[in-house]
């Protein structure tokens, strides 16, 4: 546990909507370690991004519950002026969007230097300017000192992705949260975006926390993967387990509703009815239990709990053990590890 | 950039002549004519018409307008039948008066709309948000004129604090002190009861662009860098909202024009807007067409002034 | 005589610079393509953010003009120019939109949006109109009670039941489906791409599915074209492309797409790694000295490659 770059215990984070908090982010607990991917997996609304909010103290108007440790300390509830002596140096984040979360009126040189200039404050004006340069450089843009003085809408998606991504290496953070970081890219820049990452976390040896919708991203950069369900953790395993030998109903079905190269034009697996909103997440018993209406009731755990069921493989609620597809087509299974 | 500008000035030729064109064909649907004001009812119409002939009256219309266009852009602007002498020198004096009345008024503007506008983005849904919102409903609810009279009913006439007339105290020397002081203290009054009204606007258009940009991606960005709140707000809210309330600049030009005829009017200050009125009621034909020249070429140059500030302070629509 | 034929349409958008707005060099968003796509089949475009793939899309159905070519839909010609003739067509091509969010209107409630184009082309009484758009719901698996509700009512997926609700109304018989489910979640995905393939069997649908995600191109379709700066690079069946790609932008596109099996990432990394150190060396050999792709040549009775005149 000591080891742990990042130990999250019990976070809670709730919205208030019409005088009532909701848990977007509901009792979770996990773990990342120095030079390890870890891969957080959800639809939308099942409080991945809200959870990758909370552990940079980004959100504004949520009450957040729980520990957060970085570097053994707790930062879940430190003052806004400590908490800004970590973001941005220690711990930084990659977002979605990468034009929307650049400011359109500064040249990118001036928005990398800035990061500098609030955890560097001692270096010169032309250091900084030579550092971000570097930077440009580091995060593989051809031309850098042209790309320096350019404005967002002037580079192209991935440009304006590896800018994001040379922001969050700027101080050498031990940890990086990348939201989402190629799901608004094609997929040749997708992948260079990826392999990006890859090297970056060779050379620095630092923690990613990678949240994504994506299980193709996930099988190609995570160590490890906790797949979320409406604000909690459903399963966490390693890349491999997850892949071959997920046990979750809810990891199952989504793993049968990819569309994948190599497969026949078979019909793909739906899961029944939708997402709850935050206003509608079922508070008592498992919460993926309308999805599977087929299953026995008696099936479910009053109080669904994390079981360890391998060294390292957490499943919540007893539901897995007597779970099926309901067209009793037993799913096509996956390549078996030796 | 340049060449966004060159294009732009351009484009504003063509928009002036037509302008030109529109003014000059309404003169010319008026009743009457210069000669109609300017001679004695009691002199013969064959000498009427033997005037009109030499005065080129009776040309075609196109043939009229070259010889007023072309005197217009010499600053030859004919002459007032009222005060009997050249538009041109009759609108020189007034004009700067204007000038000086519109210039305090968008300081005042800005100076009211600034502070207000980002108190009330930054804390928006406090009670000093919702003061301040009250307070632009009221202005948008209020028409000026009533409101400017009821000003100098009570600043001018009730508390007598400030003169309800003129531009400058009689017999002062100009080029003195005092000359100046008095100046300032006649335009105050017009300038604050206008900028009151018309700054309601801008407070608007400033609240609305912070709260907008509190929620854009990119403040989360500078947050996840370690900024400040004071940063977040100083380098990327306050920045960003504040140049597209830069480029409105040349907007409130145009809006100044209308509310000066007005306010010219009700505190009898002698400016371009009260000589238009009168010259309407009196039918001084070639000062209102020249005037409305002018008014109509200011709105043009603001709006010229609006798009290239715009193209200079936002990368997004430079041209290269 | 192919249901829909496409023959070297080229789409070219005027580009205007200088300081007295002169035309200048046009830019060709689509350069000259050529495809057929039999009924009953979808059809796969497939390329990058600019390749041309949505423009193509939105010519076929009259949303883009074309500056040249040729689209010919069971027979008749389709021209630019003409759009307002074009109103038979407009029946029986439809479209499905990427965005479940904006393409719906939200001020309208279901019933009004699904028979929008019903009141354009049929003329109905108010309870033979209702009682169509009841069935059409059924159809697409919504209840028939939700004509009364909004769109901001129903979730993503549901959305784009409402969209492909709205597209069958009239019984189109090619429907051009416009990136149909990136905006969507995976499970959500997979019941809208089952969904599509049903009604294809039970309206003898064509589809021309415009895509960038090659797993679901995969899935979806029995041809694809692969597009890249408006022009194509490759064209043929599925298995085609990619089992057997040929032209090297196809191989790299096809070696970028995620792999759902952890233990093949070195394997993977090794083989895009070949497949970079290809592209890079055999540029030249593939496009031209503008960058743009040569012309089609057959290599077989269905694949077509891009390749320079040798033959």
């Amino acid at each position: 546990m000591n080891e742990a770059l990042l130990q999250i215990e019990h976070l809670t984070t709730s919205f208030r909507i019409a005088d009532q908090y909701y848990a977007a982010v509901d009792d979770v607990t996990l773990s990342v370690r120095e030079n390890e991917v870890l891969a957080i997996v959800g639809e939308s609304g099942s409080g991945k991004s809200a959870l990758a909010y909370s552990i940079m103290g980004l959100h504004t108007r949520a009450k957040t519950e729980g520990d957060i440790y970085f570097n053994g300390h707790n930062i879940a509830r430190l003052s806004p002026s400590k908490l800004n002596k970590l973001r941005g140096k220690d711990m930084s984040m990659i977002f979605q969007d990468p034009l929307s979360a650049l400011n359109p009126l500064m040249i990118v040189g001036a928005q990398i230097e800035e990061v500098i200039l609030l955890h560097q404050p001692k270096l010169s004006r032309k250091d900084r300017a030579d550092k971000a340069v570097e930077l440009l450089a580091k995060v593989g843009i051809p031309r850098p000192e042209h790309t320096y003085g350019r404005y967002p809408h002037e580079l192209s998606g991935g440009m304006r992705q590896r800018v994001i991504i040379a922001i969050a290496i700027a101080n050498g953070p031990k940890l990086l949260i990348a939201d989402e970081p190629t799901t608004a890219l094609d997929v040749t820049i997708q992948l260079q975006i990826l392999e990006l990452l890859r090297k970056l976390k060779a050379d620095s040896k630092a923690g990613i926390v990678l949240i994504t919708h994506d299980l193709g991203v996930v099988s190609e950069m995570a160590d490890r993967v906790a797949v979320m369900y409406a604000g909690q953790i459903v399963e966490i395993a390693d890349i491999y387990t997850l892949i071959s030998k997920a046990r979750h109903p809810y990891t199952r079905s989504l793993l049968q509703s990819i569309p994948t190269a190599g497969e026949t034009k078979s019909r793909l697996h739906v899961i029944q009815g939708i997402v709850p909103s935050l206003q509608n997440l079922p508070r008592q018993g498992c919460r993926f239990r309308s999805r599977i209406p087929w299953i026995d009731e008696s099936a479910h755990e009053e109080q669904p709990i994390m079981h360890e069921i391998a060294p390292g493989h957490w499943v919540r609620c007893s539901c897995y053990k007597h779970f099926r597809f309901p067209d009793s087509k037993e799913e096509e299974l996956r390549h078996v590890l030796p | 950039m340049w060449r966004t500008v060159a294009r732009r000035l351009v484009i504003m030729i063509p928009q002036i002549l037509l302008l030109s064109i529109l003014v000059f064909l309404m003169a010319k649907a008026m009743p009457g004519d210069a000669l109609t004001g300017l001679l004695d009812p009691s002199i013969d119409p064959a000498a009427m018409d033997a005037q009109r002939v030499r005065l080129g009256l009776n040309n075609p219309w196109h043939v009229q307008y070259w010889d007023w266009i072309t005197q217009a852009v010499q600053g030859d602007f004919g002459q007032s039948f009222r005060f009997k002498m050249p538009v041109s020198d009759l609108i020189g004096q007034r004009m700067m008066n204007t000038v000086w009345l519109s210039l305090a008024t968008l300081i005042l503007t800005y100076l009211i709309a600034i502070p207000l506008g980002i108190t009330s983005g930054r804390f928006n849904d406090t009670w000093a948000d919702r003061l301040i919102t009250g307070y632009t409903y009221i202005g948008f609810a209020a028409p000026l004129f009533i409101f400017a009279l009821l000003m100098l009913w009570v600043f001018g006439f009730h508390f007598g604090w400030f003169p309800t007339g003129g531009s400058v105290e009689p017999g002062t020397e100009p080029g003195t002190v005092q000359y100046v002081a008095s100046k300032i203290y006649h335009l105050l009054l017009p300038a604050i009861s206008m900028a009151l009204i018309t700054t309601v606007t801008t407070v608007q258009y400033l609240r609305s662009e912070i709260i907008d940009t509190k929620q854009k991606d990119f403040i989360i960005t500078a947050r996840a860098k370690g900024a400040s709140e004071a940063r977040v707000y100083n380098r990327h809210i306050l920045r960003n909202s504040l140049l597209p309330i830069a480029a409105f600049f040349g907007y409130e030009i145009t809006g100044l024009i209308g509310g000066t005829i007005f306010i010219e009017n009700i505190f009898s200050y002698p400016g371009m807007g009260q000589l238009f009125l009168s010259s309407i009621s009196l039918r001084d034909f070639s000062v209102v067409t020249s005037l409305v020249l002018l008014y109509g070429a200011a709105s043009i140059i603001g709006a010229l002034i609006s798009d290239i500030t715009l193209s200079i302070v936002d990368p997004r629509i430079r041209i290269k | 005589m192919s249901f829909l034929e496409v023959r070297d349409l080229k789409v070219h958008f005027p580009n205007r610079g200088g300081l007295f707005s002169r035309k200048t060099q046009p830019i060709k968003a689509v350069d000259g393509i050529h495809f057929d796509i039999e009924q009953g089949q979808t059809y796969g475009l497939v390329g990058e953010s600019g390749s041309g793939k949505t423009t193509t899309g939105r010519a076929i159905i009259g949303l883009n003009s074309i500056t040249s070519g040729s689209v010919t839909f069971e027979g008749r010609q389709l021209t630019s120019g003409d759009l307002q003739r074009q109103g038979a067509f407009r029946r029986d091509i439809q479209m499905i939109f990427q965005d479940p969010y904006s393409s719906l209107n939200p001020k309208k409630r279901v019933l009004d949006i699904i028979s929008e184009p019903l009141r354009n082309f049929e003329r109905l009484s108010a309870s033979e109109e209702k009682a169509r758009v009841q069935q059409l719901l059924e159809q697409v698996g919504l209840s028939p009670e939700s004509i009364l509700k909004y769109p901001h009512e129903f979730s993503g997926g549901q959305r784009q039941r409402i969209g492909i609700a709205r597209a069958i109304a009239l019984k189109p018989k090619l429907i051009i489906a416009d990136e149909p489910v990136s905006a969507l979640d995976v499970s959500v995905q997979a019941q809208v791409l089952n969904f599509m393939r049903d009604i294809q069997k039970e309206f003898n649908l064509t589809y021309l599915l415009i895509s960038h995600d090659l797993g679901i191109v995969r899935h979806m379709c029995d041809q694809i074209g692969i597009m890249y700066k408006g022009r194509y690079v490759e064209q043929g069946t599925t298995d085609d492309i990619f089992d057997n790609p040929q032209h090297i932008y196809t191989k790299r596109l096809i070696s970028a797409i995620p792999d759902i099996d952890p233990t093949k990432r070195e394997e993977k990394y090794k083989f895009r790694e070949e497949v970079r150190t290809e592209y890079e060396l055999a540029y030249g050999n593939y496009f031209g000295e503008d960058g743009l792709a040569y012309p089609l040549k057959p290599i077989s009775e269905t694949h077509f490659v891009a390749l320079p005149g040798r033959g």
